[in-house]
């Protein structure tokens, strides 16, 4: 580990930058999260029987590279991305995080999160799991580069679609 | 005279679908002993189980089962429950075992379903046979080119016979390998929908619902590029003509020429231009090993094939195969698996893997659209009892060759279902 350009993260920093992310995935501020990642940001869902699985080879929920990202917030906030309209009621709990690793350049984070996913007549829908991400120093805060999502259920059929970001 | 759930006035013109068959927990118990019991369900691919010992635990059509590869190397199907107090024997969901052990008394299974061992069994009496009581299996389970079924009913016509046409389709599909072999990739996604089966079976096909459902899908291929032109030819939804296919025994495909771009081997700009070449070259291999014509029909053209009742095969933007049964009425649990050539480059699969979540499964850019669709029909259909009648008349006029963008080929489900119904179980 090498401090002498950077000072050493803490754990608070990391949590305030995890807790306004949620904040705005709440809010459906798609427009200020995407502001918030890398320009080679990537964001990942893998099979629950795959979890260290690479996207290129297997099947995954969600393998978005930067553009795709793009695409999938112009989708989900175009009225006629049925699965979201009208959009779900979201909201996100983050705790346990922890600080894998950081060097100069790149801080590797772990979180738990709940999701609870609220939609017209249907049953809360639950999404619990944890978060690895990469982050990048940015000024006095951070950049995202990638966000992927363990999603720890057996069966991730009770979830249905993953139409909103996790 | 069996009731009918359809009125298919074939001199007007006019379908009619009765909603009581996605609303009724009669009709579903029905189903159970009319259509689950009496045909062939997709199990597996063999593809899925590499070597002797590797299993998986599925629930096919809601019977708990065991699909493993013995140590002779033959693909068998078991009942997941133990012959002594009917536990489950096996509660992983896919590993390598060359013994299934019930944890409630310890009686012990071969992968190949033989009863090897009960503790103390010298408290039986000489009636008391081990040669007896190997796990159960299906009455029947049989392949086409690894894809492999189970039919509850003994009497049922072998799995060639039934599959019928279809194999000309799945053929199709295969054709893409050099090899002749395909393989379940890594990696499966399952979502349930809060809807009936059937509508599942509908959606798979259901080519008019494009434009209205996928308008997001179409405005992604724009902004990546592809442009889908609107239909040049008047009547027609899509970009392309392409038809409904009956293919005998309540199956049927859709078959239309491709607008969207195909991994093997129809290049769009998604792809971004490194893959050009790529692509190129799996197109002449497929000339070079199928001739002129039926590369073209594998490069293309797609897909969307249902075998009845509940397996799709789609060969779009990627290839899916897709299960899915009823587990009430109101609700269904879907698994798609992506399906690829084995010898196929890195570069390839990453491109096939990549083209499958543009389109499809929980977190694509238009399945979601689909199962919202099918919520919603569930929903509106609380009304059944004073709005009983599904309109499914669209193209019953048409003479000849059946439209994708009509219902020609859902009227040949519901026909198909509706005779079964009609049967004594």
């Amino acid at each position: 580990m090498t401090l002498h350009t950077t000072q050493a993260v803490t754990r608070s920093e990391v949590e305030d930058f995890l807790f306004h992310e949620a904040a705005l995935l709440d809010e459906w501020k798609l427009d200020e999260w995407q502001a918030l990642l890398t320009d080679d940001a990537t964001y990942m869902i893998p099979p629950n029987d795959d979890l260290e699985g690479d996207h290129r080879k297997s099947l995954f929920i969600i393998a978005d590279d930067r553009e795709r990202i793009r695409q999938r917030i112009i989708r989900v906030l175009d009225p006629n991305c049925h699965a979201e309209h009208p959009k779900s009621r979201t909201q996100r709990l983050i705790g346990n995080v922890r600080l894998l690793s950081q060097d100069d350049d790149v801080i590797t984070v772990a979180a738990n999160f709940i999701c609870y996913r609220y939609r017209r007549y249907e049953r809360v829908g639950e999404y619990v799991g944890n978060y690895r991400y990469l982050l990048k120093r940015h000024d006095a805060s951070f950049r995202i580069r990638e966000k992927r999502v363990f999603i720890q259920a057996h069966e991730l059929g009770q979830l249905g679609s993953v139409s909103i970001i996790l | 005279m069996p009731r009918s759930y359809v009125v298919d006035d074939r001199e007007k013109g006019i379908f009619l679908l009765d909603r009581e068959v996605h609303v009724s927990e009669d009709v579903l118990r029905e189903e159970m002993r009319k259509i689950f019991a009496k045909c062939w369900i997709y199990v597996g691919h063999g593809s899925e189980l590499k070597k002797p010992g590797d299993f998986l635990t599925r629930r096919v059509a809601g019977r708990p089962v065991i699909f493993v590869r013995d140590q002779k190397g033959e693909v068998q199907c078991h009942f997941n429950t133990c012959r002594h107090r009917g536990a489950l024997v096996c509660a992983d969901r896919s590993g390598n075992a060359r013994r299934f052990f019930c944890v409630y008394h310890g009686w012990i299974y071969g992968n190949d379903g033989a009863l090897q061992r009960v503790p103390g069994d010298e408290a039986y009496t000489s009636a008391f046979d081990k040669t007896t009581l190997a796990l159960k299996k299906p009455a029947k389970f049989e392949n086409y080119r690894d894809f492999w079924f189970m039919s509850l009913d003994p009497d049922i016509v072998p799995l060639s016979e039934y599959l019928g046409r279809t194999t000309e389709y799945i053929d199709l599909v295969i054709d893409q390998s050099p090899s002749g072999k395909m393989e379940i990739l890594p990696g499966t996604q399952e979502y349930d929908v809060g809807a009936n089966w059937k509508l599942m079976v509908e959606n798979s096909v259901d080519d008019y619902h494009l434009p209205s459902t996928h308008s997001t899908w179409l405005n992604f291929m724009a902004n990546s590029g592809v442009k889908v032109e609107p239909p040049k030819e008047k009547g027609l939804v899509l970009p392309t003509k392409g038809y409904a296919v009956d293919l005998g025994n309540g199956h049927f495909t859709t078959d239309n020429v491709n607008f969207r771009g195909r991994p093997v081997a129809a290049w769009i700009s998604l792809y971004g231009e490194p893959a050009k070449q790529e692509i190129a070259d799996i197109k002449a291999e497929l000339v070079g090993r199928l001739g002129e014509e039926r590369a073209n029909r594998v490069a293309h053209t797609n897909r969307n094939l249902v075998i009845f009742p509940n397996l799709v095969i789609n060969d779009g933007s990627s290839v899916t195969v897709r299960t899915f049964y009823p587990e009430g009425v109101g609700k269904m649990h879907v698994t798609a698996w992506a399906l690829g050539p084995v010898e196929e480059s890195e570069s390839a699969r990453a491109r096939r893997l990549d083209a499958f979540l543009t389109f499809y499964g929980p977190g694509g850019f238009a399945t979601p659209d689909d199962v919202e669709a099918l919520e919603l029909v569930q929903q509106g259909l609380a009304n059944w009892s004073d709005d009983r009648w599904s309109e499914m008349s669209r193209g019953m006029g048409r003479e000849g060759e059946q439209l994708n963008s009509d219902e020609h080929h859902l009227r040949i489900f519901w026909r198909h279902w509706n005779g079964m119904m009609g049967a004594e179980a």
